[in-house]
This record gives C-alpha cells, sequence and structure tokens, in this order.
C-alpha cells in the first residue's frame, strides 16, 4: 500500500468526512448480505409455521402431512429443543417454540426444513392444529384492567409534585396515545447455520447482537458457548430490531443443523417478518404539570404505560428509559413520573432507535405546548424558560446535568431558521386561509448516553499489524449502515498515521472479540471506538519503544506522521519500522479494552448516574395541514444537532437526517393496525407506509454544532448520534399540534394523537371545532 | 415445445427453454444465477430494493424502464435487454449514477441501494430531468430506511448524463437481432404460459383456456404468486400484443388499449384532465406504472384501484372481447360485486374509451391515503360536474374505497342537482351520501372517515372552483409561495 511507489496519502483521517466504507460495494451490489452468500451444498431451507390465534391452548398439533410432505427434512417443535426452550436475553419467559399455550400471533409454534423455500411453506401449511381461544389482552387498557405487567409500576420522584402541580398557579393535564413502529429494516431477518465438527455450529446471522445470539444457541442446545461462532459482516438495517429479535431465527436455523447435520438457512419474507417480530412500543401517557405566569414549571407528573407484548425482552429497560426522558431537556423542578409495563397478548416489543426515549418524550413536549397556549405565549419561549442550565440541573433520577448546551442550540438555531419571522407570517396566513392551516415547532433534544444496565458499558477490539504494513481490524460492534466500522478504522489508522486504506475491516466474530454487548443505545463508536484506538495504542507503545532501543532515542522522540516515522534522527516507512520489529520478535497484535467511568445506578429507588454524558440537538420544524381531510405536509426542516468533536461529519450527517426521517414516519404515516382478533394488518409496505423521497421537503437543513465538543472523554471528544436525532422529529408532531390549534386560535388544547395520520388529523380538527362551538374551557 | 425465451443480459442474448412460467425475474437471478446484487425487500413491488432495468425497443430506439423484479415473470423479458446493478461497471470502474451515489453518501446500510442505482440509471437513460420534483417522483417507488433520501436525490442531481448514449443504436441493433417472430409458448409440469401477438390470437387463447390467469403489467398478479402463493396454471400475456399497446384518439374520447401501461397513458390522461395526470402521479411508484396497465387496474376489480373512480366520473366505457365478438358497457356497469365483475369465461378487457372532459364541465380527482406518494387509497373521488348559471345541472361523481366496488354516489348526484355550486348551496345535499355507502373500517381508515372526507372532499371541490383554494400537496414552506 503506502509502500507500492505511489505517494503516500497524507490526508487526515479522523473528523473528516470519508465514505462510508462499503459504499463502493453497495453501490455495484457487490457488498454481501447473509442471502448473498454462496449456498453451501445440501442447503436447507426453513419455513416457520406461526400461531393464528392470539392466546389459546394447543389442543392438537398433528404435523405428520408436514413431515410426509414433498421436499421435507425435518419439522422442529419444542420437542426436539435439546438445551433450554428459551431465547429471551434476560427473563426467560420467550420460549423457541411454545409448549401447550400460544401467546400471541404469528408466535413460532414449529419449523419445517425442507430442501427448497417454497417445500418448505407449502409444507407448513399441511399442520393440523387446534387451539382452544383463551381471553386475549390486545391492548394497554386491556391489560392494565386485568393487572397483566411485566413488573410491579415503577416510580421516580423529585420533591412533591403532586403538592407542587396543585400549588402552582395555573395546572394543566392531558393524555397522549403513542403508536408503536416497525423497524423495517430493508434486510429481513436472516441467519445461515452451517454445522461442523464436535457439533461445533458456524452461525451467520444479521444481528447487532452476535454474542448473545452466540450465548442463546448454545443454551438452547445444550452447548458450551465455545462451540458456537457468531459472524456478523453487515446487516441491511437493524434500528435496534436485531438486538434480540433476530435470536430466535438464528437459533431455529441452529437447531435445524444440528438436527440434520446439514447446512440450514432461516430467511423470514416481509410479511412473516412484519407479523412474528417485535416493534417500538405503543405508549399511553397522562400529564400533568403546575406552572407560573411565566410559564416555569412547578412540577410535573407522568403516568405512562406501555404495551409490551407476551414476554419481557428487554421492556423492562426500555420503560425505564422512557422514564429516564420524561423531562427530555427540561428541569421539572418537581416530578413524579410512574411507570406500567403490561403484558399483553401481542408480539413482544424491543429496541427500537431510541429505546422508549421517544416516547418518554413526548408528554412534556405536548405539555409545553398546552402551557404556552394557555398563557398566550409562543412555545418557543416556555421551552427556552424550562431548560436545563436555564432553571436547574437536576433529573428526576438524581443525576445532574453539568453538559446542557440546549439553550446555546435552540437560540441560534432560532436565529438561523428565522423562527420568529417564520411564527408571524404564518399567523398571518393561517388567518387569511380557512381550511389550510400551517404550524410551526422547535424542539430540543436531550438524549442519555449509556446502556442503563450497567454492565454493558465495556467493549473489546482486536488489532493486528502484519508485516507488509496492513492492518486488521476487528471490534466487537456491528455495521448495521451506521458507519460503524468506518469510524473505528479511521480512529486506528489515525493511531499509526496511515491511509484509510491500510486498515482491513472485518466482520463481527465471537471467536474474535468475546462477551460484547449488542450494537445498541448509540454506543458503537463511544465504546468500540475507544476499545480500538486501546489496542492499537498497546501496539504503537510496542513499536514506540522498540524504536527508541533500535535507533539510539528516547521514545518521547518517536514520532509517526503520514509521511512515515522517525526516530531520532532515523526516519523509516510504517512497514519498514513494522518489518523489522517483527525481526525483533515484537508483538504485533493486541486486544484492547473500554468500561464506561463513572457511571452508576441503584434501580430500586430510580437514582444515580446511569449516563456518562448527553448528546442534544433542536430541530424546527414547519408543516401545513387540510382542515377538511386532514391531508398534511412537512413543508421545511431545520436541524441544528451537537455530535461533539464530530469522528466522521459525513457519516454523522447522514445519521441524523435519516433518524429525523424515521422518526418524522413514526409520528405521521407509519401506523400499526391490529384487528380485533390480535392479527397485525399492516404487515407489508403496500399498507405500511414509511416516509418515501416525496415525503422530505425540499427545505432541509441539516447543520452540526461547530462548537460542540464532548465534556467528558469520549473518544476524539465525539458524541454518540445514532439513536438522537430521531426524537428531533417530535418538532414535526408539534407543528401539527400547532396547525390543529390554530381553528381555534389557540384557545383550544388538540387531541392529537400519534401517528398524526390525516384521519386522526381530522377528528381532532373536528373535535376542536365542537367543543370551540360549546364554549367549552379548552386547556384541560 | 415451441421456441425458448430469448432476451439480452449485459448485451448478451440469454436463452431459457424450461422455466417455471411464474418464477419471477428475482428469484432467477439471485438463486438461479447467483447475481446477488438485486434484493428482495417485499416481494410485492413496494419497496423497489430488486429493482431492475428493462430496454425495450421503440421504434429505432430504445425505451428504458425501471421495473420491479420481484412481481416480474421470466417470460416476460422476451425480446427485451435486461439491466442489473452488476451490468453498470465497465472495467471495474464505476458508472457515473454509482460513483454520484458514493460520492453524495448515498448508502448506509446498502440494502436499498442497487435498487435506487437501478432507478437513478433508468432514469439517466431516459433523458430525464434531475429537478428534485421529477426525481422524487423516479424515486418514490424506492424505499430507503436509513438515509432520510436527502443524498439520494443529491446523486441524482450529480450523476450527469448518460455515458452510454453512444451505444444506444447497437443496443437497439441486438433488440431487433432477438424479436420474436412467432408467439411464445411455454408448457412447465403441466402448467402453460402463452404470450399471443396479435388481438386474434389473444382472443383465440383466452377462448381455448377460459379459465386462465390474463396477465397484463403483473403489479396486481404477480402478488398472487409471491404474497398469495397461488400456483396459477395457464397464464395468457397480453403483452406482446402490439395492437392492445394503442392509445387511439377517437376525437372526443380516447381508447386506451389493454396493453398500454400507466406510464404510457399518463400524459394522455393528464391532457384530459390535469387531475388525471396528478391521480397517475401518485399511483404507485414509478417501476409500478412501469408494467401496470390502466385497464388491468380495472380488470381485477379491486374496491380500492385508483383509476375506476376517476374514470367513472369522466363517463368511461369498457369493451370486452369474446372470440370476434366485442361489447361496450358503462365502466361502472362492469363492478357487480366484491372480487366479481361483468366478464364472462373466454373473454377479456380489451380498453377502455374515456371521453375527453368538456372545458364547461367541473372536473376532479381526490385521492385520500396516509402517505401522499404511493400508497393505496384510503378513498379515491371522481366528481364531474355541470353547471348553468351557477347551479348544478348534472353530476357524476364515483367513488373508491367506499363500498366493495368502485361505485356512483346516485343519492348525491341527485341531491346535488339543482343546488347552487357553493359552500352554502350544497351542503345540505351532503347528507345523500349517507344513502349511497356504508364504507367499512379497515387498516386504511374508520368507516367514519371514510364518509366524512368524502363529504368534505365534495366541499373542497366547490371550494377549489370558488375560492380557487391551493392542496396541502402543492404547498411549499411560509414565504416560498
Amino acid at each position: 500500500m503506502a509502500d507500492a511507489g505511489a505517494a503516500p496519502d497524507l490526508s487526515p483521517v479522523l473528523h473528516a468526512p470519508l465514505a462510508h466504507d462499503s459504499a463502493k460495494k453497495h453501490v455495484a451490489g457487490e457488498a454481501l448480505y447473509i442471502d448473498d452468500l454462496p449456498e453451501p451444498a445440501g442447503l436447507l431451507h426453513i419455513h416457520v409455521g406461526q400461531s393464528a390465534r392470539a392466546h389459546a391452548r394447543i389442543i392438537r398439533l398433528d404435523l405428520s402431512a408436514v413431515r410426509a410432505a414433498p421436499g421435507v427434512v425435518c419439522v422442529l417443535t419444542s420437542a426436539d429443543v435439546p438445551g433450554r426452550n428459551d431465547i429471551s436475553p434476560i427473563a426467560g419467559d420467550d420460549p423457541m417454540f411454545p409448549e401447550g399455550v400460544v401467546r400471541y400471533v404469528g408466535q413460532p409454534l414449529f419449523a419445517v426444513a425442507a430442501e427448497t423455500q417454497p417445500k418448505a411453506r407449502a409444507a407448513a401449511a399441511l399442520a393440523v392444529i387446534e387451539y382452544e381461544d383463551m381471553p386475549a389482552l390486545l391492548t394497554i387498557e386491556a391489560a392494565l384492567a386485568a393487572n397483566s405487567i411485566l413488573e410491579d409500576r415503577q416510580t421516580m420522584r423529585l420533591g412533591d409534585a403532586r403538592a407542587e402541580i396543585a400549588a402552582a398557579q395555573h395546572n394543566l393535564s392531558g393524555r397522549l396515545a403513542i403508536g408503536g413502529q416497525d423497524h423495517f429494516y430493508l434486510e429481513g431477518q436472516v441467519a445461515l447455520v452451517i454445522p461442523g465438527e464436535d457439533g461445533d455450529l458456524h452461525v451467520w446471522s444479521s444481528t447487532q447482537n452476535p454474542t448473545e445470539t452466540q450465548h442463546l444457541i448454545a443454551r438452547c442446545l445444550g452447548l458450551r458457548d465455545h462451540a458456537v461462532v457468531v459472524e456478523v459482516r453487515r446487516m441491511g438495517g437493524g434500528f435496534g430490531g436485531k438486538e434480540t429479535q433476530s435470536v430466535h431465527y438464528a437459533a431455529i436455523a441452529a437447531l435445524a443443523a444440528t438436527r440434520t447435520g446439514r447446512p440450514a438457512k432461516c430467511r423470514l419474507d416481509r410479511d412473516d417478518d412484519m407479523v412474528m417480530t417485535g416493534k417500538r412500543h405503543a405508549f399511553v401517557t397522562d400529564w400533568q404539570v403546575g406552572f407560573d405566569h411565566a410559564g416555569r414549571l412547578a412540577g410535573a407528573a407522568f403516568e405512562l404505560a406501555s404495551r409490551c407484548g407476551h414476554s419481557a425482552d428487554l421492556s423492562i429497560a426500555i420503560n425505564d428509559r422512557a422514564m429516564f426522558h420524561s423531562d427530555n431537556a427540561y428541569a421539572l423542578q418537581t416530578a413524579e413520573i410512574i411507570s406500567h409495563r403490561t403484558r399483553t397478548n401481542t408480539v413482544s416489543d424491543t429496541a427500537f432507535r431510541g429505546f422508549g426515549g421517544p416516547q418518554g418524550m413526548m408528554g412534556i413536549e405536548r405539555a409545553m405546548d398546552a402551557m404556552a397556549w394557555s398563557l398566550g405565549k409562543d412555545p418557543m419561549d416556555v421551552r427556552l424558560a424550562n431548560l436545563y442550565g436555564v432553571s436547574g440541573d437536576l433529573t428526576p433520577y438524581g443525576q445532574t446535568v453539568t453538559d446542557s448546551v440546549s439553550y446555546e442550540l435552540m437560540t441560534e438555531l432560532e436565529r438561523s431558521c428565522d423562527y420568529r419571522a417564520r411564527r408571524l407570517a404564518i399567523q398571518a396566513w393561517n388567518a387569511d386561509n380557512a381550511h389550510l392551516k400551517r404550524g410551526l415547532a422547535l424542539t430540543p433534544v436531550k438524549f442519555g448516553i449509556s446502556f442503563t444496565a450497567n454492565h454493558l458499558n465495556q467493549a473489546g477490539a482486536l488489532v493486528h499489524v502484519y508485516t507488509d504494513g496492513s492492518i486488521h481490524l476487528n471490534h466487537g460492534g456491528t455495521e448495521m449502515g451506521q458507519g460503524l466500522n468506518v469510524k473505528v478504522a479511521a480512529v486506528v489508522a489515525d493511531v499509526f498515521k496511515v491511509p484509510l486504506a491500510a486498515v482491513k475491516i472485518s466482520a463481527t466474530r465471537t471467536d474474535k472479540v468475546p462477551n460484547t454487548s449488542a450494537t445498541a443505545a448509540s454506543s458503537g463508536s463511544d465504546l468500540n471506538g475507544m476499545a480500538a484506538f486501546n489496542a492499537a495504542r498497546a501496539i504503537k507503545a510496542r513499536l514506540t519503544d522498540y524504536a527508541a532501543r533500535e535507533f539510539g532515542c528516547a521514545p518521547e522522540d518517536v514520532t509517526f506522521s503520514p509521511s512515515g516515522v522517525t526516530a531520532g534522527d532515523t526516519a523509516l516507512s510504517f512497514t519498514e519500522l513494522v518489518r523489522r520489529a517483527y525481526f525483533a520478535r515484537i508483538s504485533l497484535s493486541a486486544n484492547g479494552f473500554y468500561r464506561t467511568p463513572e457511571i452508576h445506578y441503584d434501580r430500586a429507588r430510580h437514582q444515580g448516574r446511569p449516563f456518562y454524558y448527553y448528546a442534544y440537538g433542536a430541530a424546527c420544524s414547519e408543516v401545513a395541514i387540510d382542515t377538511l381531510t386532514g391531508e398534511n405536509k412537512v413543508t421545511r426542516v431545520d436541524i441544528l444537532h451537537d455530535v461533539g468533536r464530530s469522528l466522521n461529519p459525513a457519516v454523522d450527517a447522514g445519521q441524523i437526517e435519516g433518524g429525523f426521517i424515521q422518526g418524522m414516519g413514526w409520528l405521521t404515516t407509519e401506523e400499526l393496525v391490529f384487528d380485533a382478533e390480535g392479527r397485525l394488518r399492516t404487515h407489508a409496505p403496500s399498507n405500511y407506509k414509511i416516509p418515501t423521497a416525496g415525503d422530505r421537503p425540499d427545505a432541509f437543513t441539516v447543520r452540526l454544532w461547530d462548537r460542540g465538543e464532548n465534556a467528558v472523554e469520549t473518544i476524539h471528544r465525539s458524541k454518540a448520534v445514532g439513536e438522537p436525532p430521531l426524537m428531533l422529529a417530535i418538532s414535526v408532531f408539534s407543528a401539527l399540534t400547532d396547525a390543529v390549534a390554530s381553528v381555534a386560535e389557540h384557545q383550544i388544547l388538540p387531541r392529537l394523537d400519534a401517528p398524526a395520520t390525516p384521519e386522526r388529523i381530522l377528528a381532532a380538527v373536528m373535535d376542536v371545532r365542537t367543543r370551540k362551538a360549546l364554549g367549552v374551557a379548552g386547556h384541560v | 415445445m415451441g421456441r425458448p425465451i430469448r432476451f439480452l443480459l449485459d448485451g448478451e442474448v440469454r436463452e431459457i427453454a424450461e422455466v417455471d412460467p411464474t418464477l419471477t425475474v428475482l428469484h432467477w437471478l439471485r438463486y438461479d444465477l447467483r447475481r446477488t446484487g438485486t434484493k428482495e425487500g417485499c416481494a410485492e413491488g413496494d419497496c423497489g430494493a430488486c429493482t431492475v432495468v428493462l430496454g425495450e425497443l421503440d421504434g429505432a430506439g430504445v425505451r428504458f424502464r425501471a421495473v420491479n423484479a420481484c412481481i416480474l415473470f421470466v417470460p416476460m423479458l422476451d425480446g427485451r435487454a435486461l439491466f442489473t446493478v452488476e451490468s453498470l461497471k465497465r472495467d471495474g470502474e464505476l458508472h457515473p449514477v454509482q460513483r454520484a451515489m458514493v460520492e453524495n453518501h448515498a448508502s448506509q446500510c446498502g440494502f436499498c441501494t442497487p435498487g435506487f442505482v437501478m432507478s437513478l440509471y433508468a432514469h439517466q437513460r431516459s433523458g430525464a430531468a434531475t429537478d428534485t420534483a421529477t426525481l422524487k417522483d423516479a424515486l418514490a417507488g424506492n424505499l430507503c430506511r436509513c438515509t432520510g433520501y436527502g443524498p439520494i436525490l443529491a446523486a441524482g442531481q450529480a450523476m450527469g448524463a448518460d455515458p452510454q448514449a453512444g451505444d444506444l443504436e447497437a443496443l437497439a441493433m441486438a433488440l431487433m437481432g432477438i424479436q420474436p417472430t412467432e408467439r411464445l409458448e411455454l408448457l412447465h409440469r403441466g402448467r402453460r404460459f402463452l404470450a399471443p401477438r396479435t388481438v386474434a390470437e389473444l382472443a383465440a387463447a383466452v377462448q381455448q383456456y377460459p379459465h386462465a390467469t390474463i396477465l397484463a403489467g403483473g403489479t396486481d398478479v404477480g402478488l398472487w404468486v409471491t404474497k398469495q402463493h397461488r400456483v396459477l396454471s395457464t397464464v395468457i400475456s397480453l403483452n406482446e400484443v402490439e395492437a392492445l399497446r394503442s392509445i387511439d384518439d377517437l376525437g372526443g374520447a380516447i381508447r386506451i388499449g389493454a396493453g398500454v401501461r400507466y406510464v404510457d397513458a399518463h400524459p394522455i390522461l393528464g391532457e384530459i384532465h390535469p387531475s388525471f395526470g396528478e391521480l397517475m402521479r401518485r399511483l404507485g411508484g414509478l417501476p409500478v406504472r412501469n408494467l401496470g396497465t390502466v385497464c388491468g387496474n380495472i380488470a381485477n376489480g379491486s374496491p380500492i384501484g385508483d383509476m375506476p373512480p376517476a374514470l367513472i366520473a369522466a363517463g368511461a366505457t369498457l369493451v370486452l372481447r369474446s372470440g370476434a365478438e366485442t361489447r361496450n358497457l358503462p365502466l361502472e356497469d362492469y363492478f357487480l360485486a366484491y372480487g366479481r365483475q361483468d366478464r364472462q369465461a373466454g373473454e377479456f378487457v380489451e380498453a377502455v374509451i374515456v371521453p375527453r372532459v368538456p372545458p364547461n364541465r367541473i372536473f376532479k380527482i381526490f385521492k385520500l391515503s396516509k402517505r401522499l406518494d404511493q400508497d393505496i387509497s384510503a378513498l379515491c373521488a371522481g366528481i364531474s360536474v355541470g353547471l348553468e348559471d351557477g347551479i348544478v345541472r348534472d353530476a357524476r361523481i364515483a367513488f373508491g374505497g367506499m363500498a366493495a366496488t368502485p361505485k356512483r354516489a346516485t343519492a348525491l348526484e341527485a341531491a346535488l342537482a339543482g343546488r347552487p355550486w357553493t359552500e352554502g348551496g350544497i351542503s345540505a345535499a351532503l347528507g345523500a351520501l349517507d344513502l349511497d355507502f356504508r364504507p367499512i373500517d379497515d387498516m386504511r381508515a374508520s368507516a367514519g372517515y371514510r364518509l366524512q372526507a368524502a363529504k368534505n372532499l365534495i366541499l373542497r371541490a366547490v371550494l377549489e372552483t370558488t375560492h380557487d383554494t391551493p392542496r396541502v400537496l402543492d404547498l411549499e414552506a411560509v414565504g416560498h409561495g
């Protein structure tokens, strides 16, 4: 590479807008996803037979016709699971195949492994299943009424919020229902398993969590962890949907491979994927606030209830994060946050970008609008008055916010997007237009960074330097499109001051870096970047010591630069130094480890410092609605986001824009509809509508905050970026609410739930008009 | 039996003699050829991850169309050139479209990327405009869950002109070299695929196999295979009947043949009335419009097809053929009940005749859906009103999504007659819609919304004619028009 005679590439790799490492392969169709890998001889294809009922006893499960069908090699049920029949990450409540009772429509009941996929599917249809229905709890309300919960309700308190609210000059309350969201990663769940000697298994899985996949497969099959290797080169999108839910299908394929001794692939088609896999949790939030004439909070109370589905999955932590983010960016002064986690007969809901945070923030943002309108103020002013750093710094969970830049971000964005003038222009426009209304909102995001399960805040990496100067990089994080690999590779290249091309990014494998955490919680580059940095620095330290000895200088006089290495008076290329170090028997391989410092949390009291730091951003959205049909359009978006000192501004801008549009979909067009029998009716893109190019407003600006720098010592002072931007889209929901409220001059608080489909917007408009006509006092 | 399917892939002639007649091109590419760049995202033509490009002889030139390989049957490649994402690199170098995608950071997870590349490739080869609005339309059939689309649109604007424009003549020659002279007839394990080349051949085939599946673009029939997993025993394609691909100007009306795709009907229908143009812009994504036909949208009898309400309002007539006999019937009479149409065994839809909208008539089409682009309508309305001195003389109003079939609102039509075409004038008539329809709740909308919005659309039609009220879709940010 650098020695090939060409001029060395001296361009910096850190903080540079480098292309995604796979970009050239993506555009050429050469990036390999699991279903693209050459199929091994004898491969079996799996189709998963599903429960047709939401809650029922299995009276009869006759699979004889399935077994006898053409091409079928084996049929798997719970009786075939040699180890523990459980694929749950934590709670032990999620069987690979249920025994006796099914708990949601789409639950895997058995699996067919056949010579071809169509044969497996056709065979599965021959199953004779008799159910005895049991009462099914499908909604939050039904589950609460039946006291069907995953754990006791959780409460987080700061002061005596109830008393402060009651004593305040004003108080308001309301209820907001928030729908779930399908991940709609473009690549569905897929795993390929090849059995080896001694019962060992090599698993290719599209998963954010190779280690957990390894551990759970081993547990299901009664193997030791060391018998299973899980490999992930890339996912065609994850968004949290492959943090735990991928394990089920990898485990089924592993079971088939173990039972037959043949390779097996399990790939869900889109409809099966959407029916069988968990989603973002639906929530119902009751909110109550007390505040003064100036719009400053005296206290806030939230009662959150979520639909978790039939098992716990990650719901406990997700609902905890909803509680942590009920304050969003605001000092609530006093707070009471109650959380109910309902167990329902629906698919087990799971991680999804933001992990409960987005739902948590919705209540306080609705309250901010309500407070402002009730006082005749601009919501922007009420938001500013209540920010951390403006009106206080203590969170409801006892962490002090010391790094808030919300005020700076919001006021800078306010100026740059001309918020005040546009507010006036919209007021004037609305006064002139009876049937179309515009809305505007500028909302902040503050998002806590760290896994709230403390032990997950660790990472490992493995770096090899070869004698030709090329570098092999492996770390525990997984690439799902977020640009993690190019960021980490840049960190390593920068340590040695070599071109990015000298660093080979390799597939994540459990036999290279063990016991890793899921790539989740936006932590990928914070954790793995630091672990890889530590590994690379270990090798660099050995090279430095060697060079100092070899060339007779102090270690401080050994410097690495893009043009090579100097040791005292000696200059040589990096490759030459490496070659010499090899002959001097210096180890050129190292692993690196990192754990996040300073964090702690006492879950029993819901107090502590769960977050190492916070990520911040702000967005201003402008919308228009048709009050006759509820049709709506986002007409302009301006975003200012703090990513600290960006490791890669191009990747970060992509995360921000993509996260925003995904959040906009969640709050507008993406509606999950379950029928009265618990069947998901929106299980394909024909009727589940994620945003298209046409939904992105032409007026769309994304700016990284140029003063951004992480206050704590993260990798090169960067900040996590994966999740926080999704919640910037709450500005769209708030702007839509603003547009609806304008039909009654903001005198009546709209009852607009999410997603704000045309139907919900029309209903909210009609409701506001009705209440206005009746003279009902509005802000309650 | 007969000759093989013959087409071009990467400029090379490919022949397939033996194939499952409803094997999709996607499946064939991925699992038979192991050309895995083309991805499956949904298998129903809604996500575009499987987008490939077809080159088709068009006079002496070549027409390029982005299509969904997931719902395209292999025999439909006959006589055409197929391009996949693997076709684009030249001498190991990325194609300008691919380079623009890389330079604009337009891929993240990369799974949808080959589909976007192919949509942009077709766009470039077609010489289409690269303003944002045109690009958004061209890409509405491609879903990306990662980028938010901005970088992809930027790539579309940066990709430049077709670098292979010089190869067009050679491609046209190659296509001429494989144009079939005889009809395609495949037999595969007792299943049959027929592609007649004349109307007479087609009519005879439909008579011979009266229960055959008649295939036009396959944007509906494809899903019977990929979603319902149906095994179609006999398929008769009308795609190769050139006479059915014609649009004839009859003076006061136009006649759209059964083989006319949406994309080809779009300009003339837009000319009949701009409202038609906007409806067609929002009908499916471009890859669907590149395959699907106007008559197919009618023939399948879906209660939520976008075309029928508008065509019924326009007073369209359907032409059905059985053998040498044809009969015409008012389009609204074709739809008998859910899943049942007035089409006899041995009969097929040959054309639809659409009268021009007289300039003095009020003509409006509305489509309501959760997403503006590429969504199935919750509700579709076609409204045609004749006024005399501001008074409604007659009204033809049809709705889709309100009943088991596309249907006229006869009670409303009667109630409107004689009333002033004003907000106040029509309001008392709207209650008649309750007599016309009892819509259902489903995943697209509730019955209540459908009924309320249907009434409001009549009001909106009035406002658009009396107050020039714009549609929300047409609004830009405040201060930008």
